[in-house]
This record gives structure tokens, sequence and C-alpha cells, in this order.
């Protein structure tokens, strides 16, 4: 007979039964969406862009971050900040355009004015308010904490969390994977962001952005596309996938897939579906990549296809392109959605756009493969309404085999993450 | 711009072309869709925070030369394209049909568009935006070399996936 937990916990892990259920209350309850705010999004390194994207002096993007209206900006001697969007007169926005180059940021309810550090410039009237106003500590109130880590901004709400270096720990080895396709060590995010939201609870996209067991029955679609443009995705005899890759645990929560590439890499490894044309020039840059990096490091950049998920809501997907992508859960059974693309500087023209296109034909709102996941996750939502019912998710997969023996179509890498998530909201550190 | 070759093409013309190609999706008879398309053509669904962008260096929504939209209809009749399966119901209501102007041989010509989309389980999700067209006559046929759909929606948001055919 198979093992069902009892009690009231969300995450049961029984290891002499081989199994482990997270609880599908926490995809619906009203409770867990308001303590998640506060016992994991205040306390985590949250996303909050790339340097990239604040070219000039002045520069700005507005964007919520971890539920607040925040400023992301670059100063005028050229320091990256975060702000909160929050005027400390009467709280208004000071902030109302997505993005921009601002001289100053001038807030529409009283015009109170402030730099873009965050000083406050002027006030309407200021003797009105007596001897006693100090201008200097009436700046725009920064995140807690802001860092980053090769270019990848992260706030904390936390003023005593361990520092972002020592939250991303194993992390980093994955995210210089990434940055070391760049001849320069330098990517960008390219323009264009892909913004909508998913009927689903927030870490429904955890589990999927990471989970390989479900892409022969998800997207066979785009399977046959890759077959249909001379690709070959059979997978060999008695496995799931044309490959077989890992599932690992970074630490932290921290967790990424690592497989072997079949399905094209713009850096580089050429499939059919980028054309004869290019062969030569992904020839080139594979060379550029041996000689930088050794042959081992650049088959590891080259041959593997990596999703990493950064705790608690960042996706790094590096594989037939690179995406960066984070989301907000807005509802319990709503999360909204931020995806850009990310490529080294010095692309070609003709090599952005190969990107690009690997990129928009699996990814996106658009592709041929994430609105197939986008409905799986939706459809996942819509069978939770019977979650007193049926109320346990099975994420069993791999117990019994050693860690290092988890596959990526196992589920050792998923429940990294709900161990992380279940100590978190139990308030254990 | 060419004002004789514009000239060529009257509004009604082009409306009838509009109209045709709207009832064609809504009915969902794609392979009669892909018929109205010239060999090369391309449709485009720009990012909505870059509307005017150019697909060669910016992350569209949809970006498909005939080579992948001819991979995206196999992929919308086939029952395991999640997304449309089932089929939305979409209603598409086309106005403000201009004739623009021309480029080389193609005659420029936009449209407004609003787009009702139902789906199983689903409330009504309205897409409303305008379309920029270049089409090209073949064989005595207007034929549509190029379709641009802009949408208006500062992002998508609750619109979700774009997984028909806007």
């Amino acid at each position: 007979m198979n093992y069902q937990p009892s009690g009231h916990d969300f995450v049961v892990e029984n290891p002499a039964q081989q199994k482990f259920f997270v609880n599908r209350e926490v995809f619906v309850s009203p409770d867990v969406f308001e303590r998640e705010k506060r016992a994991i999004f205040d306390r985590c390194w949250v996303y909050v862009g790339h340097g990239s994207e604040l070219k000039n002096p002045g520069d700005f993007k507005t964007r919520p971050v971890a539920g607040r209206p925040v400023i992301f900006c670059r100063d005028r001697e050229g320091t990256v900040r975060a702000l909160i969007n929050c005027c400390r007169h009467r709280g208004a926005l000071v902030c109302r355009e997505r993005e921009g180059n601002a001289r100053q940021f001038y807030c529409m309810y009283h015009g109170w004015t402030y730099h873009p550090d965050g000083r406050l410039k002027s006030v309407p009237g200021e003797d009105a308010y007596g001897g006693t106003f100090d201008k200097s500590e009436m700046g725009l109130v920064p995140v807690p904490r802001l860092d980053h880590y090769r270019d990848f901004y992260f706030a904390n709400f936390d003023a005593e969390a361990v520092d972002l270096a020592t939250y991303l720990g194993k992390a980093k080895d994955y995210i210089d994977l990434v940055i070391d396709q760049s001849p320069s060590g330098r990517m960008q995010i390219i323009s264009g962001t892909q913004e909508y939201d998913i009927r689903a609870n927030w870490k429904l996209l955890v589990e999927n952005s990471v989970d390989d067991y479900h892409l022969v029955s998800t997207h066979s679609t785009w399977l046959n596309y890759m077959r249909n443009s001379g690709v070959n995705v059979t997978p060999p005899k008695g496995e799931l996938l044309p490959t077989r890759g890992f599932g690992k645990d970074l630490g932290n929560g921290h967790l990424t897939t690592d497989n072997p590439n079949y399905r094209g890499r713009p850096v580089a490894k050429w499939i059919s579906v980028y054309g004869e044309d290019a062969k030569a020039d992904i020839d080139a840059m594979r060379n550029e990549l041996v000689a930088r990096l050794g042959s081992a490091r650049a088959a590891r950049v080259a041959d593997t296809n990596r999703n990493l998920a950064i705790f608690p809501n960042l996706v790094i997907n590096d594989g037939s392109s690179v995406t960066v992508r984070h989301f907000y859960p807005v509802a319990p059974d709503r999360m909204h959605v931020t995806a850009w693309a990310l490529g080294p500087v010095e692309e070609t023209e003709a090599q952005r756009a190969r990107r690009l296109h690997a990129f928009l034909t699996f990814y996106g709102p658009g592709g041929f493969a994430t609105p197939d996941d986008v409905a799986a996750l939706e459809a996942a939502q819509l069978g939770f309404a019977a979650w007193r019912e049926v109320p346990w998710s099975d994420l069993s997969r791999g117990m019994g085999k050693a860690r290092d023996e988890q596959l990526a179509t196992d589920e050792g890498h998923l429940r990294v993450f709900w161990r992380k998530w279940n100590e978190m909201m139990e308030g254990r550190p | 711009m060419n004002e004789m070759l514009a000239a060529t093409v009257s509004r009604a013309e082009v409306e009838d072309l509009f109209y045709h190609e709207a009832d064609l999706l809504d009915s969902w008879r794609l392979d009669e869709w892909l018929d109205l398309l010239t060999e090369d053509a391309a449709y485009y669904v720009p990012p909505n925070d870059r509307p005017d962008a150019d697909a060669r260096y910016t992350l569209f929504t949809i970006a498909d030369d005939m080579v992948r939209l001819r991979e995206r209809i196999i992929r919308l009749k086939d029952p395991n394209c999640h997304a449309e399966y089932p089929q939305s119901r979409t209603r598409r209501m086309i106005g403000n049909v201009r004739v623009t102007g021309s480029e080389g041989d193609l005659i420029c010509a936009a449209a407004n568009f609003i787009v009702h989309r139902f789906r199983y389980n689903d409330l009504d999700r309205v897409f409303v935006g305008h379309y920029r067209y270049k089409l090209k006559r073949q064989g005595g046929r207007l034929k549509i070399a190029e379709r641009r759909a802009i949408l208006d929606a500062q992002e998508l948001g609750q619109l979700g996936s774009v997984s028909f055919i806007l």
C-alpha cells in the first residue's frame, strides 16, 4: 500500500518510504501568501535588475521589488542605487515613468524634488517647517541592502541578512559559467521585456523552471519543431530525454539542472536550425572560448545547458539562449513574471539575431514552449481547488538515490527548494 | 512613398482582405490563412515596452519568418499544443483601415484591432492594438508580406500568453 502522510505539516519527508510530499494548501492559502511575504521575500536577497540596464548616469527603471515600488537607477557619479519610490512628505510615487533618464525625481503632489542619488534637493516653502527640518535626513529611502554579483543586482529588506556572496554560495559558479560566454566577461540585458501574469502560485514556476520530467509530455510540439528542423531529439532507449543530465543542490535553497547540450547554443554549439551559414561563425566562437578558457572550461560553458534557480524567485536559463526571469506573487493563485534575454556585449548583429531567434522558439509568451508551461501551471492551480480532498503533491522521484545521482528528470533538486521554503516558513535560520 | 503604387489599391480592397483574414483566423482555418501570405512573409508581435523596435536587436514576443510561422501552424493544429487545446474562441473587430503608403513594391496599410479571446475555464481577455501591414500584389491577388500586431497594453500582464495568431 502506498504511503500517504497524515498531520498538518506543509512539507513531509519520509526517507524510509522514499516519499516526499507537499501539501497543496501552500498554493491556495491567503495566510501562506501573506506569511511568505514576511518570512521569505523580506529575508532573502531578491533580484532587482542588471547593471547593463542602466548605461548612463541618470538612467532609471521603476519596478516592484518584493512588493515595494523601487527606482533602480545610476546616479550622477555612476553608482547604482535602489531607492524606494515613495515621497518622504506624503508618500506619492516620485517617479511614474517605466524608464528613462532623470536629472531629478519630482513629486507631482507637492513638488518635492530629489537627486538621482536620493538626496532631497528642494522643498517648496521650506521655511514653513521651522528650524527643526533637516533636509539631509529626508532623502528617498534606499532598500536596506543592495549588492551585486557580476552585475546582477539584488536587494535585501532584512538589514541583518548575510552578505550576497555568502548567500549565493555555490550558485556563483553557475553565474560564472553564464558570464564566461563573453570574451570581456560582460553580458548585457537585451532590449525588450516580456511581462505577463500566470494564474498560478509562484512556487509552481520555480518547480517548472528546473523540472525536466515534463519536457516530453508538455513540450512535444516543440520537440516536433526541433525534429522537423533536423535536430536529433530522440532519447536513447530507456531514457526520458535526448541526453542524461543531473539536478543539483547548490546549498541555501539554490539549485540547478546540469545537462549535456542537445538543443544548440549560440555560444557555441551549432545545430541545423542555425543554418549552414552560421557554422564557421560558431566554430570561431568556440575557438575563442578554448583559447581563453582552455578546452575543459570551454566545453563546460558550451556543451552543457543549465537552468539555475536562485532562491526564492530568480531563474537563469543558460541553454539555447540565456533568459533572466523572475516572478513575484500578486495573489495565492497569481504571479507576475518578468523575463529578459541576456547576451555577450560583443555579439555581432548576426549572432544577436541567432540568439533572439532561438530564445523565441522556446521561451516567452509567444514561444513554442512557455505558453504550454503556463497552461500546465494553470491546470494545476485549477486542480488545487480540491486541495482538501486531494491534498498531497508528490515530489518523490529519485528518493533513495544518492545525492550525486539525482537526474534532472528526478525531483531531488525540487526538494531542495521545498526544504528551504519550509525551513524559512517555520522560522528556522 | 510611391504614390502611384499606393493608388493601385483601394481601401475597400484592403478591408476585404483584412476582414477575410479575421474570419479565417477566428474560425481556425489556419492553412487557408497561410495562403494569404507571401512565401517570404513575416509575422511580428513587438514587446509591449518597445512597440517600434527591430526584431534583429530586440527581444520580441513573436518574430516569425515563414519557416517558423509554418511550424507555428503545425503546432497550433496539434492537440498537444496545450496552450490552445481546447482552442481559444476569438472574435476580431477590425477598424480604421487605411492605406498608408508604400515601400518599394510593397503597399503599406494599417488597421486597429480588438481581439476578444475566450478559453476553457477563463474570463474574456481583450487584446487591443493596431496592425501595420506590408502587402504585395501577386498574380492579381493582394498578399500579406508582413504583419505586425502592436499591442497598446503597457505589458501583457493579465493577457497572459499570445499562443494564438494575434
